[in-house]
């Protein structure tokens, strides 16, 4: 039984006097107890949307939500703002991109970790302060007996993403959704958050999903990746199998356009043509067609499936052939 | 003991370190500008003022004294004289101790004047805030209307339907802050609701109340204290037009600046420093309260930020 049970699940932004908007369209995965998901895409792919949707944080007006997502045996989509509410942060965490805007400015980062175990573990004040200094402890963050009366402005950004995380983890949930947890930070922190990230969820045995467009993050963390497009998935496979033989021609590209370093000398890099376009059409063909180096015909007329194929899930008429992959040693 | 002080140093320490929060980093930036040294000075020596004017006063500010009353007649006000600094104002009181203790009244109604309307504007404005929807559109359809009407029209329009009394001045003045504020704090709620850190405790189960009153309230607190300072200055000049036009404090004998403006309107003729005085006095502490608050604003202003 997954624990995360998503089905179908679509969002329809409406507005009055625009058109409807659709971001996320007929999207299904699931995620098992432990196991980590990642979500990859560019900007307004969905993904986003996706998280949110799961969290039940989408504005209630002006959002249609379809299908649905049951989070151990309980559909979480009409539960009532109350239930939902008793349930975030206890069996649902969530991680931001933006670790300084996440974080109260005018609130200690202690008292931002004891609202949360007051609120879902019932402790009292003091209790709570003990174990926020475990818990900001264990995130390593440095000195935490002193950090935990600081500001958020205090602390440097790889802190304060830590102190996220601290937050987020405080009610041991059973499902953490990172969305793009590292985007904010300098290259050399990311690599420490996301190693810090894949320990505490194996140690707690917490299912990850991981929302990213770097590829990078997907390959050291991923156990199972869904690529989107246009808000749909074109692609899931085992890690492995999509780094080593991605066949949607978007992954192909995606992993086509990371720079590599035992790449000849001057070698260009392949980006993908063009960008994703506002108002992307599933319904008369394949919303990436546009962009694909392999359309044909086909591709313009028919909309593809999600379709079994070659041990993945794939969504696509013209995949990229089995031996033309890229990636040895990609990464 | 000493582990506590030591943790304090250190905490000191940091905070030396690491960087100054919003609200510190802008009181520095404040007082580097001499208008706003200014500002403070005046305020500051009204405020010494007002409180210890009563101690100060070398005359009894509420009692006739015989040796005014003697030279009093309608025509003729006594001008200085010994033991009465500024001479006698129309009823034989010494003008300069009711100058000085005018003080005391005129900070209590500005300060309580401002107090009210920023209460009940944050009131009105925290509700339509939190709440947004139609409890938004009500609340603010309301304050349309308080703004639609011409302030001192709005003050002088409760002033007449309730009895005169200094309370009434104050609760006239303090209405025409209350749609400012609920506009202002309305405004900077709406955007801490859609603001991350908002998003972010919504996403930790945070109840709303919780939200509301520790992540949305304190985050948007800012403008409003420092209109407040600035509407201290109109509340002073509103109360004394009021009290001037006749609709303030029925009690003639109280020392307020903008009762004793008002009562001196007849006797400009007679003796023109019983309405200059105050009235230069009420200039001052308006431009002092204008000065500070304008420079706070400045500061505060993100976009200054150096």
């Amino acid at each position: 039984m997954a624990l995360l049970d998503v089905r179908d699940l679509s969002v329809v932004f409406k507005r009055k006097g625009t058109r409807p908007f659709t971001a996320v369209d007929g999207v299904s995965f699931s995620v098992e107890p432990g196991q980590t998901v990642g979500l990859v895409g560019e900007s307004g792919s969905g993904k986003s949307v996706t998280s949110l949707a799961i969290m039940g944080l989408l504005p209630k007006r002006g959002a249609e939500i379809g299908g649905s997502v049951t989070f151990s045996d309980t559909e979480l989509l009409t539960l009532s703002d109350k239930q939902l509410r008793d349930r975030r942060g206890r069996d649902l965490g969530m991680v931001f991109q933006d670790p300084l805007s996440s974080l109260n400015p005018v609130i200690t980062i202690g008292l931002q970790i004891t609202e949360v175990l007051e609120r879902h573990r019932g402790m009292t004040r003091k209790e709570a302060r003990v174990e926020a200094a475990e818990l900001l402890d264990r995130v390593g963050l440095p000195d935490p007996q002193r950090r935990i009366d600081e500001y958020p402005h205090q602390l440097s950004g790889g802190m304060r993403q830590r102190v996220l995380i601290a937050i987020a983890l405080a009610c041991r949930p059973k499902l953490l959704i990172a969305d793009e947890p590292t985007t904010a930070l300098d290259v050399t922190i990311q690599a420490q958050i996301l190693s810090l990230l894949s320990e505490l969820v194996s140690e707690t045995d917490t299912a990850l999903i991981m929302i990213t467009h770097d590829l990078g993050v997907v390959a050291g963390l991923c156990d199972d990746v869904n690529v989107m497009y246009g808000g749909r998935i074109v692609e899931r496979a085992q890690r492995h199998d999509l780094f080593e033989r991605s066949r949607h021609p978007y992954t192909h590209g995606l992993l086509q356009s990371i720079p590599r370093l035992n790449a000849p000398r001057g070698e260009p890099l392949t980006p993908i043509r063009g960008s994703v376009s506002d108002n992307i059409e599933w319904e008369q063909g394949c919303a990436f067609a546009p962009r694909c180096p392999n359309a044909t015909d086909v591709c313009w007329s028919e909309p593809p499936e999600l379709k079994a194929d070659d041990g993945r899930m794939l969504r696509c008429h013209n995949p990229v052939a089995i031996g033309d992959a890229v990636t040895e040693g990609a990464l | 003991m000493s582990i506590l002080s030591t943790r304090k140093a250190e905490k000191i320490d940091s905070l030396a370190e690491g960087g100054t929060s919003l609200a510190m980093d802008a009181l520095r930036r404040t007082f580097r500008s001499p208008v706003a040294i200014l500002g403070l000075v005046i305020v500051g020596l009204f405020v010494i003022l007002a409180i210890i004017s009563p101690f100060i006063a070398p005359k009894d500010p509420y009692r006739p004294y015989p040796e005014l009353k003697a030279e009093l007649t309608p025509s003729n006000i006594p001008g200085p004289m010994p033991g009465f600094l500024l001479g006698s104002d129309q009823n034989g009181y010494d003008f300069f101790s009711r100058l000085l203790v005018g003080a005391q009244q005129t900070l209590f109604v500005g300060v309580f004047a401002t107090l009210i309307g920023v209460a009940v504007g944050m009131i009105i404005g925290g509700l339509a805030g939190a709440f947004g929807g139609w409890v938004d559109s009500v609340l603010m359809r309301l304050t349309d209307i308080m703004l639609s009407i011409p302030s001192l029209l709005l003050a002088i329009s409760i002033a007449a339907l309730l009895p005169g009394s200094q309370w009434t001045v104050i609760i006239a003045v303090a209405m025409i802050g209350v749609p400012v504020f609920a506009r202002l704090l309305r405004g900077a709620m709406i955007a801490q609701r859609s603001s991350d850190h908002v998003l972010a405790a919504t996403a930790l189960g945070v109840k709303r109340k919780t939200i509301v009153f520790r992540h949305m309230l304190p985050n948007s607190i800012g403008p409003v204290i420092v209109q407040a300072t600035l509407t201290l200055a109109t509340a002073i000049i509103d109360a004394a037009a009021l009290s001037f036009l006749g609709l303030g404090d029925s009690d003639w004998r109280r020392a307020e600046w903008g009762l004793m403006l008002g009562n001196a309107q007849e006797l400009l003729s007679v003796k023109p420093s019983l309405a200059f005085f105050p009235a230069i006095a009420i200039i001052i502490v308006a431009l002092g309260f204008t000065l500070l608050g304008e420079s706070m604003r400045e500061s505060l202003d993100p976009k200054n930020r150096r």
